[in-house]
């Protein structure tokens, strides 16, 4: 890992940790779709299969891989056999759906009746015939988007140590390649080869849907540099190649668990950059990749302009404008930075878990950034209290909050406009040519409301309601 | 364990939830994990609600599970207690401090010595009862609290209301279409001359409820929520409790015939007999709509239904006594209250079905191929792969399920929209049929009407062509029973000639 100094001037608190954001089991409703060949089971309550039914909306009806091993009392008292009782439901699994992995989402109630999914699994990997990843992506320890991170830190261990030598094995392994060759012949993908400088190999992590994944593949192309496998794969099977030495880079802010396992466990090097997130990020992000490589990256400054340039119109709208993030899904960083660059000042970014060493190099960039735009540092608020966070909203007249659903209503009745920040989890966000679609859910409410303004019913709540 | 995709019911703490929110300047603080409050985005979603919830979370974390959560449960509580002076903080126990087995009550005892408002623990627990349990429970235990209260400081309310009065107790926050319903139970109670002496929980104050006494009768106007809380009364007070849902027209006359029963025993002298026949005949369009050429067109014709108590039950005996329709079978997942639904629906429909677990409930209605479901929106769900119209009636509800236009279910506008309900159900399975019989749609495409996968079946050219002439509404059926027929005499290949043979066999 990178060491950077830390950057002194941004601020840091904390607070209670009294918030509202998504329970991480959450992952499996983006995790399923991504891994295609996967199954999720959730080992918890009626109280975590209420949250994903609910959360997962229309979801839910399209036969999803995912399921609840719903725990009853006699699991709590030990009455019945975890071994036995986690067995029959996996057989129901693979005989209904035959998949190539199944996902153990331990819970809240598995720490606490300290149900050992860790302990079970390979043995009942090896009874079943089908892996068994365990990730423990509960409320007690983690927020939201941080089940992504337990679950690809769990996958980490997974992936095969040893790059395949026969060439019909290399075929299977390598999908990103075959997804960018698709329907070319042999001698064109071999001239491919040659646009490559040679590298040591890079495997990025980070859960992006696919158009994502071939666009930031592209781009990386374009400087010569080639992504040999990426964590997690459309399919469990082709899981990357992790070889001691291998360089890694992260594409998301929450996944600092899966990144120190790929340090520690897998001895690869860890590329600290800031995240490809708005032209900005992407730009800093390609250059430090680039860096490591000794490559002298082309064509940059044209494309970061070009990219700019294209999001005048909605600049025009954000610019001067004051946002305020409330925290629940650790992008809070990342946007922040991109929109203060956008002409927005920012006071508060709350943010749930905040890890200095895996940010550390998008900490620093939003400190320049803010120096470069001439704006105050923002306070980051980790573990935030709503509401306190809501006390400082009324006082600081804030022009946009980014906010969970909790609040999104109450606010936008008392006058203050909401982006719900669960949309920025699911919308593409990442590399250039994502950045409008991050503005335009950023300006959304602003355009709304913008044309609702003259009709005079900014506050719609009655005198002496409560906060 | 249990492999469960789909719930009807939620966790207890849904219904404690429900019911202390729905109260006003009621605070309830759940003792939980991070993430277990979405409660909250629920309502503010669902309810399109303009105030913040009142709930919070006192958060349970690692730290909790080794030191115990009691300083931090009871500092939660006194500070809500100060920045917002809630009448009550519910403490609401979830799946977690059912494991941790804390002494929560403890921790209320000792915010009690501090905190302004009162203080109480949610007596639920999570591995017995579900969402709908836990409310009624909930509602009950705050009403004896502060009947019990009052009681102790002597300003209980003392005799009945100079004119009849009525409690209506149990419309709640995220119950289906509950706040339209409590409209249209008020305008009602108005016409019949009856007071409305306080509503329950929803909107209400708990100051309010040492006044509960006053009331000449209680109306229970569902049968999942309030129930426990009107027997105390009843038990307390002696007061009478009227538990027919007005829903349709045969029992919302029902409901007012008791209610007169009810009021007349008290010595009020009512007649309301030609009120209900001058609302069934001319205010509510359902008793005409019974007799028009509309619903003679929907005689006989088969209809599934399946949602809590109260909705299934009451639409079950409106299609049937009300319209004519034939209810092939008719369900709920009220399990722990199966014996009251039995009784409500016998003679309504050709079978019960007691289940939680929506594959069975979707089988079911796959097996008996109906014109229309009433159901969930599981079942709207189901509805759809299998291209049967349905009607929602019950929760799970979906953000339309919470219309902003008046759409009450009970009462005699009610009536008007369960009509509206119906008959849109099965006229847009008509029209598809006709379309279908017009070629308005690609017969090319086979439609599968089945829950699981596709059949092993081989079907040749000219089979295939048969039966995609046959229209889409019966082809489903009609592939099945074909397949039937060939499986049992071990035909490999079903041509034309099979079809026709298989459909000779069963005499369709
Ligand atoms: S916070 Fe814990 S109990 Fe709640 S849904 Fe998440 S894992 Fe389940």
């Amino acid at each position: 890992m990178e060491t950077l100094t830390q950057p002194e001037a941004l601020n840091f608190e904390c607070e209670t940790g009294n918030y509202h954001t998504f329970c991480p089991i959450s992952c499996v409703a983006w995790l399923y779709q991504k891994i295609e060949d996967s199954f999720f089971l959730v080992i918890g309550t009626k109280t975590c299969g209420y949250f994903l039914q609910n959360a997962m909306g229309v979801m839910i009806f399209a036969e999803p891989r995912y399921a609840m091993a719903e725990l009853e009392e006699g699991d709590i008292s030990a009455q019945l056999n975890d071994f036995d009782e986690l067995k029959r439901l996996c057989l129901q699994i693979k005989r209904d759906r035959n998949p190539s992995v199944i996902v153990w989402i331990g819970t809240c109630t598995t720490e606490i009746i300290k149900m050992d999914l860790e302990g079970l699994a390979p043995k009942l990997e090896a009874e079943l015939g089908i892996p068994i990843v365990t990730a423990r992506a509960n409320g007690l320890d983690y927020a939201f988007t941080q089940g992504e991170d337990t679950v690809l830190a769990a996958m980490a261990a997974k992936c095969p140590e040893k790059a395949p030598v026969m060439e019909s094995q290399k075929q299977e392994r390598n999908a990103i390649s075959q997804l960018l060759n698709f329907g070319k012949k042999k001698e064109e993908v071999a001239a491919d080869e040659s646009e490559y400088v040679n590298h040591t190999p890079l495997v990025l992590f980070g859960s992006l849907p696919d158009p994502v994944v071939t666009q930031l593949t592209l781009e990386l192309k374009k400087q010569g540099i080639k992504v040999s496998g990426w964590l997690p794969s459309k399919r469990y099977t082709e899981l990357p190649v992790l070889e001691e030495g291998y360089y890694v880079s992260g594409m998301n802010p929450f996944l600092s668990r899966t990144a120190t396992t790929l340090m520690r466990r897998r001895k690869c090097k860890l590329i600290g950059a800031p995240f490809p997130i708005g032209p900005d990020g992407t730009r800093a992000w390609i250059e430090k990749i680039c860096s490591v490589f000794n490559i002298e990256p082309k064509g940059l400054d044209e494309r970061e302009a070009q990219i700019w340039a294209s999001l005048e119109d909605y600049l025009q709208i954000v610019r001067g404008k004051s946002v305020f993030f409330m925290g629940d899904n650790l992008l809070e960083i990342s946007l922040a930075r991109f929109l203060i660059r956008c002409g927005m000042t920012c006071p508060e970014i709350g943010i749930p878990y905040m890890d200095k060493r895996y940010q550390a190099a998008e900490l620093e960039l939003l400190e320049k950034t803010c120096h470069e735009m001439g704006v105050p540092t923002p306070r980051i608020v980790e573990k935030p209290d709503n509401y306190n966070q809501i006390q400082r909203i009324y006082e600081q007249n804030i022009d946009l909050v980014i906010t969970g659903m909790a609040h999104a209503n109450p606010l936008e009745a008392r006058g203050i406009n909401t982006k719900w920040s669960v949309e920025f989890t699911f919308a593409q966000i990442h590399g250039f040519g994502n950045a409008r679609d991050i503005l335009e859910l950023v300006t959304r409410p602003l355009r709304r409301n913008n044309s609702l303004k003259d009709l005079g019913w900014g506050n719609l709540v009655k005198e002496g309601a409560k906060v | 364990m249990k492999l469960a995709y789909w719930m009807y019911a939620g966790p207890a703490h849904i219904g404690t939830l429900r019911v202390a929110s729905s109260f006003k300047n009621v605070h309830a603080i759940m003792h939980a994990p991070l993430g277990d409050d979405y409660f909250n985005v629920m309502r503010s979603m669902l309810e399109r609600e303009r105030d913040f919830t009142p709930v919070t979370a006192s958060i349970v974390d690692r730290h909790v599970l080794a030191r115990g959560s009691q300083e931090r449960v009871v500092d939660n509580i006194t500070r809500k207690d100060r920045e917002e002076h809630p009448d009550l903080i519910v403490l609401t126990p979830t799946c977690t401090s059912s494991i941790l087995q804390e002494d929560l009550e403890n921790f209320v005892n000792r915010a009690q010595l501090e905190a302004k408002g009162d203080v109480m623990l949610a007596d639920v627990n999570h591995y017995r009862v579900n969402e709908l349990q836990a409310a009624d429970r909930t509602l009950d235990q705050i009403v004896q609290f502060y009947i019990n209260k009052a009681r102790k400081k002597g300003d209980l309310a003392e005799g009945k209301t100079e004119k009849p009065s009525v409690n209506i107790i149990g419309i709640s926050t995220l119950g289906f279409h509950n706040q339209h319903d409590c409209t249209e139970l008020k305008r009602l109670m108005a016409d019949l001359g009856i007071e409305v002496n306080e509503v329950i929980p929803e909107g209400a104050s708990v100051h309010n409820l040492k006044n509960l006494p006053r009331a000449w009768f209680n109306l229970v106007p569902y049968r999942e929520l309030g129930m426990m809380a009107a027997s105390y009364l009843e038990k307390e007070f002696g007061t009478p409790c009227v538990d027919i849902t007005p829903m349709g027209v045969v029992e919302t006359a029902r409901c007012i015939r008791k209610i007169q029963e009810v009021l007349n025993a008290q010595g009020a002298d009512v007649n309301y007999e030609e009120f209900i026949d001058q609302q069934t005949r001319f205010v509510s369009q359902a008793a005409w709509f019974s007799r028009s050429i509309d619903c003679q067109n929907l005689t006989g014709k088969k209809a599934v239904v399946f949602g809590d108590n109260t909705h299934a039950a009451a639409m079950t005996k409106i299609l049937s006594r009300e319209m004519g329709i034939h209810v092939v079978w008719a369900g709920t997942y009220c399990k722990y209250d199966a014996d009251w639904f039995r009784e409500q629906v016998s003679g309504y429909c050709d079978e019960v079905i007691i289940s939680e677990d929506h594959g069975a409930i979707g089988d079911a209605i796959a097996r008996v191929e109906p014109s229309a479901i009433f159901g969930t929106q599981m079942e709207r769900h189901v509805g759809k792969r299998l291209d049967i119209p349905c009607g929602v009636i019950a929760a799970p509800i979906h953000i339309q399920n919470f219309p902003i236009g008046y759409k009450p279910f009970l009462g005699y506008e009610g009536t008007n929209q369960c009509v509206d309900l119906v008959y849109n159900s099965f006229t847009l399975g008509m029209e598809d049929h006709l379309l279908e019989i017009f070629g308005g749609h690609d017969t090319k495409e086979v439609i599968t009407k089945g829950i699981s996968a596709d059949s092993d079946m081989n079907w040749t050219k000219d089979g295939q062509a048969e039966l995609n002439k046959i229209p889409g509404f019966v082809r489903g059926k009609v592939k099945r029973n074909t397949e039937k027929f060939a499986r049992e005499r071990g035909i490999a290949q079903i041509s034309a000639e099979v079809l026709y043979a298989a459909k000779e066999a069963v005499g369709a």
